[in-house]
């Protein structure tokens, strides 16, 4: 490539640092155009120490008996919307990734519907979704179970849809030479070689599921949320602090929970 | 005397009880956590008839209030560059002190679990608490996902330094270089591009987020989302989304873009 | 027999990209317990060549007929139907690994089974008794229960060959099957599928880059070209001069 008689050496071409100049310049200049817009009242920030530590003395001490009345009820009830609400999701998600997965279905108008679909999912925020499924099927858990499987589709399905597309060709070809009929193809050549992945990306959502329906009852979809909701409108904030810590509790042992199943299944 | 041949090994296929087990478990599980929740098929067949009525009424989507739309966009994304910003900013630092192969244990622990704190909690429980602490608008929204930001760069980072090789930061302690020194010129080097990855998938994420943070009131659309929610302004709550998801998908176009960049 | 199995390659022609023909003009016959090796550098079709025969690759032009059935111009579930009169042997074994040995052998009989009997593995009893007997005339008996991956690479091309056979095939298409094998292994491999096809007159043909092996095994060979035939007789009138044809240089035969 270069002479002998040119010795300078660059990590990158002359256009790849000029993009990353330009990306560094775009960001540059639309942090500081932000910066100089937004709505900020710099006071609320200098006062914001103060209320924090007014806030904690609120919080302080925590009501702990009111954990066995007033929460533990809406916690499974959480729980319960993040599992089955994660059942529906893969329920919805596998036909929608079978239809994205670009080399299972070759038809570029359905790839790119199942692409919408996903997308469209994955943008709506949970608590979007809540408020939706709340205007529709009344307040309560029904409305949290179904935002749940909604919202989780779009991830489900795309990480489904990119296992689908990375499995070994060679035994679908094979399999497809025998004279299978599709279903057959699918069940005996896609299914065997994602199983692990397909665990592995329900474990991953239901994590973040349970976070995600301690929340969504802030807008009425049932759960822990709703009991908070309360909480903050009456101003009890030694009861909203049992409530974090608890919402905080039960996340934390998700995660183990699901580490450790991991680990035991990969 | 083929019979003969398959009766000598046994059944051809090993069950797998535990594979059916947990079917079997997942399957009535459904049925006992519907019935908990009290989802019952009635419900959601009336349901999808509100849900018509609903989707009725979201057209023709009406867009005589763009100005108002773009205005509330502009905010959503204001708020999500401040914040990725940043949030970049001192993950740096907190991934850094958080990494079990560069600090002592108990500079670590620290800064573990306030990068599990951060994470633990859904954003918009940060939301509600910066509202209180510093009153309604952009402020606490911005606020917000910085810790958001935090949560996750922190962790990456600091995984992804754990991941380094130790050989380079060796060679220049041995060289006697000071400790800001090995920092710059042994780990940061490594673990650059990565960062920049999760950067990139943050700015994603808190663009979503800093669309729903308004709901409480912490600025960006959201606000005006719930407002047209309980107006039952419908067909404003459509053009919403729309305008929401479209944002979205730019975005993640861009910062696939990016990625090519700096790949 | 009745019908003697037969497979008829007529006048095929492939184009990847228009008036670039891969392979040009090809036409050959195998029938009966007839082994035929196909030779030729790489990148000249083989492989393209042998897909075209079960439209897994569709050809641009001509027919191959398997027992006077014409595969080219079916579609659909007819062609579906077809392909299992074809057995395939594949150089990476094409085996789904994580499924068990006895059930990688019964996935040759996918085309017959409805898919609702394959899930639930309710396969019918003929047919699990004839793979229980082919995995003991190949030495597999002791491992039909264990997992695909956790054989060696000769076990795993040894179900993939019974596989092959489970569907009763009219012909048997091997696709370089020795190639991700050591010598020793390849030898069996080759004496397995000639045996095969022998024993239950299948006529035989077999992509192969080895020439000693394909003289030593076949009863005729096909030297492939720039997408042409240049030969085709019997192994032992392959002489060097038809090798350099074929491969071109001749410093390598030295």
């Amino acid at each position: 490539m270069s002479s002998a008689s040119n010795h300078t050496w660059n990590r990158f071409t002359l256009a790849q640092r000029l993009a990353r100049f330009t990306v560094f310049l775009g960001f540059a200049v639309a942090l500081s155009a932000s910066l100089r817009t937004v709505e900020v009242i710099p006071e609320f920030l200098y006062d914001a120490p103060t209320q924090v530590i007014d806030l904690l003395g609120r919080m302080w001490p925590l009501d702990l008996s009111y954990y066995p009345g007033g929460i533990h009820d809406a916690m499974v009830e959480t729980l319960h919307i993040a599992t089955l609400g994660t059942l529906l999701a893969i329920v919805l998600a596998v036909p929608v990734g079978i239809m994205g997965a670009n080399n299972i279905v070759r038809l570029p108008l359905l790839n790119w519907l199942a692409k919408l679909i996903l997308v469209s999912s994955r943008s709506v925020n949970s608590l979007v979704w809540a408020l939706l499924f709340v205007a529709i099927f009344g307040p309560g858990p029904l409305a949290g179970t179904v935002c749940i499987g909604f919202r989780s589709v779009g991830f489900v399905g795309k990480l489904f849809a990119e296992a689908l597309e990375e499995v070994n060709p060679g035994p679908v070809e094979a399999l497809t030479a025998a004279g299978a009929p599709w279903p057959s193809v699918f069940l005996k050549g896609y299914w065997p070689q994602v199983v692990p992945a397909f665990w592995a990306i329900f474990l991953f959502r239901w994590d973040i599921n349970v976070r995600e329906s301690a929340v969504i009852g802030l807008v009425g979809a049932g759960g822990v949320g709703m009991v908070l909701d309360t909480a903050l409108n009456l101003f009890y904030w030694d009861r909203v602090s049992v409530i974090l810590l608890s919402i905080f509790t039960v996340v934390v042992l998700a995660e183990l929970l699901v580490t450790k199943i991991r680990k035991h299944i990969i | 005397m083929s019979a003969a041949v398959s009766q000598k090994y046994g059944p051809p296929f090993k069950t797998n009880w535990w594979v059916r087990a947990g079917w079997t478990l997942a399957f009535l599980y459904a049925l006992y956590a519907a019935n908990y929740l009290d989802v019952s098929w009635v419900r959601f067949i009336q349901g999808l008839g509100n849900g018509g009525q609903f989707l009725s009424e979201m057209v023709p989507i009406d867009f005589s209030r763009w100005k108002l739309l773009v205005e509330n966009l502009i905010e959503t994304i204001e708020i999500a560059i401040i914040a990725s910003a940043f949030g970049v900013f001192f993950s740096l630092p907190i991934g850094l002190l958080a990494a079990r192969n560069l600090m002592p244990s108990w500079v670590t622990w620290v800064f573990r679990t306030f990068i599990a704190l951060c994470r633990s909690f859904h954003p918009v429980i940060f939301a509600i608490l910066f509202v209180k602490a510093v009153g309604f608008g952009p402020l606490a929204g911005i606020l917000t996902l910085i810790f958001a930001s935090i949560g996750f760069i922190g962790k990456l980072f600091a995984e992804a330094i754990e991941e380094i090789s130790l050989k380079p930061i060796e060679a220049l302690r041995a060289s006697g270089a000071p400790f800001i020194s090995v920092i710059l010129y042994g780990v940061l080097p490594q673990v650059l591009n990565r960062f920049i990855g999760f950067s990139s998938y943050q700015f994603d994420a808190n663009l979503r987020n800093s669309t729903m943070v308004g709901i409480v009131g912490a600025g960006g659309i959201g606000g005006t989302l719930f407002a047209a929610f309980q107006r039952f302004d419908y067909d404003f709550l459509a053009t919403i989304l729309i305008s929401i998801i479209a944002l979205v998908m730019v975005s993640e176009f861009i910062s696939v873009q990016i990625k090519k960049v700096f790949q | 027999m009745a019908s003697t199995r037969s497979i008829r390659v007529e006048n095929l022609v492939k184009e990847y990209t228009a008036g670039k023909p891969v392979l040009n003009d090809i036409s050959f016959t195998v029938s009966g317990k007839a082994s035929v090796a196909i030779i030729g550098p790489s990148g000249t079709g083989k492989s393209t060549l042998i897909r075209c025969v079960n439209k897994l690759i569709p050809p641009t032009a001509g027919n191959v007929y398997v027992s006077d059935e014409n595969i080219t111009e079916l579609s659909g579930k007819a062609l579906r139907q077809a392909r299992r009169k074809i057995g395939m042997v594949f150089q990476e074994f094409n085996l789904v690994e994580r499924l068990s040995v006895m059930e990688n052998v019964l996935s040759g009989r996918l085309g017959y089974v409805s898919p609702w009997r394959a899930w639930l593995r309710k396969y019918p009893q003929q047919d699990i008794d004839r793979a229980f007997e082919l995995l003991e005339s190949i030495g597999l008996i002791d491992f039909f229960r264990q997992r695909a991956d956790s054989l060696s690479g000769g076990q795993r091309q040894r179900v993939g060959i019974a596989r092959a056979i489970m569907q009763e095939p009219h012909v048997l298409l091997a696709d370089e099957p020795t190639s991700s094998l050591d010598p020793k292994t390849s030898v069996e491999i080759m004496e397995l599928l000639v045996a095969l096809s022998e024993e239950r007159g299948i006529p035989l043909i077999i992509n192969i880059h080895d020439v000693e092996l394909a003289k030593r095994f076949t009863s005729r060979v096909i030297g492939l070209s720039k997408g042409g035939i240049v030969y085709d007789g019997s192994p032992s009138a392959l002489t060097n001069e038809h090798l350099k044809e074929i491969y071109g240089g001749e410093d390598w035969l030295q």
